[in-house]
């Protein structure tokens, strides 16, 4: 083995009162990298990362975590990850301050070093001001931050983020993503959990695609969108008749995907002008039923939707969140 | 990339003792803290007991006969049902926290089970302690005249502490159980509702035959029959050894019980 692996897990299996939620999950993440496992609600994400992180334990299967037996070697291990769950791991009765030092004296600091650590912790996450209020009062971006922030407190070598920005506003889950981004200088390892492919993209140098219990395709986000046509050519039809003449001339192409809805058709081609020449004079020779055109490459949207035959979870309005998240990407590189 | 996966950072080696002795103080700050900020649980806490020893008092005291003037019968009574509500609210916190987010930083935390128990049960008796102080200062308002020496008022205390140590403990199981906080306020009731057939308010002697036996053999009526006994100066008999009996047994059956609970919960 020339890359030390951070998690190295097979077969896991779990079943939740006799609801199958993990149907052997194999998963190889090397040391120093980021990981996203990607899947929509109930696929086994949460699920996985908890097995990962020796909170449940799975029915079948084994994996070690930083060299530990997620099992056997259960106690060290849990000194060297440290996870954020979905909800969030602090009290809302204790002020942002009090938490941290909670966390960091349960972790085996003393308390002066706590102290230091905690403002540290505090002013890195931009926490300062608000460091003397209950974390009942913060907004859900402060106190996802809080608790990201808790998780660093002893440093520890693997970090599980289980889908750290779900339910935030685009400031907040930007100003996240910014600050997991920044973990990975430290050498340490971030496995995190999502059900947006934009944050997977955005995060990750591997994801892990999971759908109803299983691996369904991983790789680096450039090798998952090389896995559907590297290109396409998407087409908006005139009319539901010119729609269905033109996914049945098409058929020979390669349709990938055609939705009557949009009166969308959408073949693969190389992105090469002639090809597209071609193509759009093959699929629509009277030049009547095409009303617009555009050559693009894939999504993750696209990786997701032929991996599973289905979206992720954001019914109906996929297309417009991942829009708006291209157009905030844009705004932050900016500012 | 390096081979440094299991390389222990520095913040963490050195550190650590034995966890369940280094995490307990801090598991006690912190429940100690949130008794003091939830102030609905507080006030609810400090007012019941004062209002129903003031009704108990004014409203049933003139139709109950005990033989004294029934503000120096009913108050170790009061005394003891104060407690008993206050440490049975554990029940709530303990599952409060059980089904949400913070056990599972505690657990990652690898927080031992008798360090998070012992918070929650140690801060009940901080709790108690407390509203126990200010039951007794209304009480000497409205005219309770203890006999005691000091002596006397330190068995009470002890006695006091045992029993709120015991609910506690009996709540923490309870709280493991249940699966919401209003299942674990059930308890609370279950609790409020012991010292009624007991010799708490009335005589057991005035009750149905059939319900004597339970009230006698039932643990409140030896604890409240020893306090009673310390506080005004009559005898006590074999109250104080029953009552040992009862709570310590309690105690013990549900430390180990918890435990247990706390380990399949999180398994």
């Amino acid at each position: 083995m020339s890359h030390a692996l951070a998690v190295e897990a097979a077969g896991l299996r779990k079943s939740h009162g006799g609801v199958l939620a993990l149907a052997g999950v194999d998963l190889r993440v090397p040391a120093g990298s980021r990981c996203a496992v990607l899947g929509p609600n109930g696929a086994g994400k949460t699920t996985t990362v908890r097995i990962l992180a020796t909170l449940t334990r799975p029915d079948a299967g084994q994996a070690r975590v930083a060299g530990c037996d997620i099992v056997r070697d259960q106690h060290r291990l849990r000194r060297l990850i440290s996870l954020t769950g979905q909800f969030t791991g602090l009290d809302a009765q204790q002020t942002g301050a009090e938490n941290l030092h909670m966390v960091a004296r349960l972790s085996g600091l003393a308390r002066g070093q706590a102290r230091r650590r905690t403002a540290e912790l505090l002013e890195q996450f931009g926490l300062a001001e608000a460091a003397r209020r209950r974390v009942g009062t913060y907004s859900g971006g402060m106190r996802r931050r809080l608790d990201l922030a808790a998780t660093l407190i002893t440093e520890p070598s693997v970090i599980f983020l289980d889908e750290p920005t779900t339910g935030l506003d685009l400031p907040s889950r930007l100003t996240l993503w910014q600050a997991i981004t920044e973990l990975g200088g430290s050498g340490v390892t971030t496995v995190l959990t999502t059900q947006y492919l934009e944050e997977a993209d955005r995060l990750a140098d591997q994801i892990v695609v999971i759908d109803a219990g299983r691996v369904v395709a991983e790789g680096t986000p450039a090798e998952l969108k090389q896995q559907v046509a590297g290109q396409r050519l998407e087409l908006i039809l005139t009319s539901r008749c010119a729609f269905d003449d033109v996914a049945r001339a098409a058929a020979w192409a390669g349709v990938l995907e055609a939705d009557p809805g949009r009166l969308l058709v959408s073949v693969a081609t190389d992105g090469n002008a002639a090809h597209v020449r071609q193509l759009l004079d093959a699929l629509d020779p009277r030049r009547v039923a095409v009303e617009r055109f555009s050559v693009r490459g894939a999504t993750l949207d696209d990786v997701f939707l032929a991996l599973t035959g289905h979206l992720p979870e954001q019914a109906g309005e996929a297309g417009s969140r991942t829009q708006h998240d291209r157009s905030d990407q844009k705004e932050v590189t900016g500012v | 990339m390096s081979d440094t996966v299991i390389a222990i950072p520095a913040a963490r080696s050195g550190a650590r003792p034995s966890p369940a002795l280094a995490s307990m103080p801090v598991m006690i700050a912190r429940c100690v803290r949130l008794s003091r900020r939830n102030l609905d649980a507080l006030i609810t806490a400090l007012v019941l007991p004062i209002l129903l020893m003031l009704l108990f008092v004014y409203l049933f005291g003139g139709a109950i006969a005990t033989g004294t003037s029934y503000v120096q019968y009913v108050v170790p009574g009061v005394v003891l049902l104060c407690a008993g509500f206050g440490a049975a609210n554990t029940a709530v916190s303990v599952c409060q926290d059980m089904t949400g987010g913070v056990i599972d930083r505690f657990r990652s935390l690898d927080v031992p089970g008798q360090a998070f128990l012992a918070g929650h049960v140690i801060a009940s008796v901080v709790r108690n302690a407390a509203s126990t102080l200010l039951v007794f200062g209304v009480a000497l308002l409205i005219g309770f005249r203890p006999h005691a020496s000091a002596l006397a008022w330190a068995a009470a205390a002890g006695i006091l502490l045992l029993f709120v140590l015991a609910i506690s403990s009996l709540a923490a199981v309870a709280g493991l159980l249940a699966t919401s906080a209003e299942a674990a306020s059930g308890f609370v009731f279950a609790v409020m509702f012991l010292p009624y057939p007991s010799s708490t308010f009335v005589p057991i002697q005035t009750m149905p035959t059939w319900l004597q036996g339970f009230a006698r053999d039932q643990p409140v009526t030896p604890v409240v029959e020893t306090l009673r006994g310390l506080l005004l100066g009559t005898p006590v008999g074999a109250s104080p050894w029953h009552a040992v009996a009862w709570c310590g047994g309690i105690l013990a059956g549900a430390a180990a019980i918890s435990g247990v609970l706390f380990r399949r919960r999180t398994a």
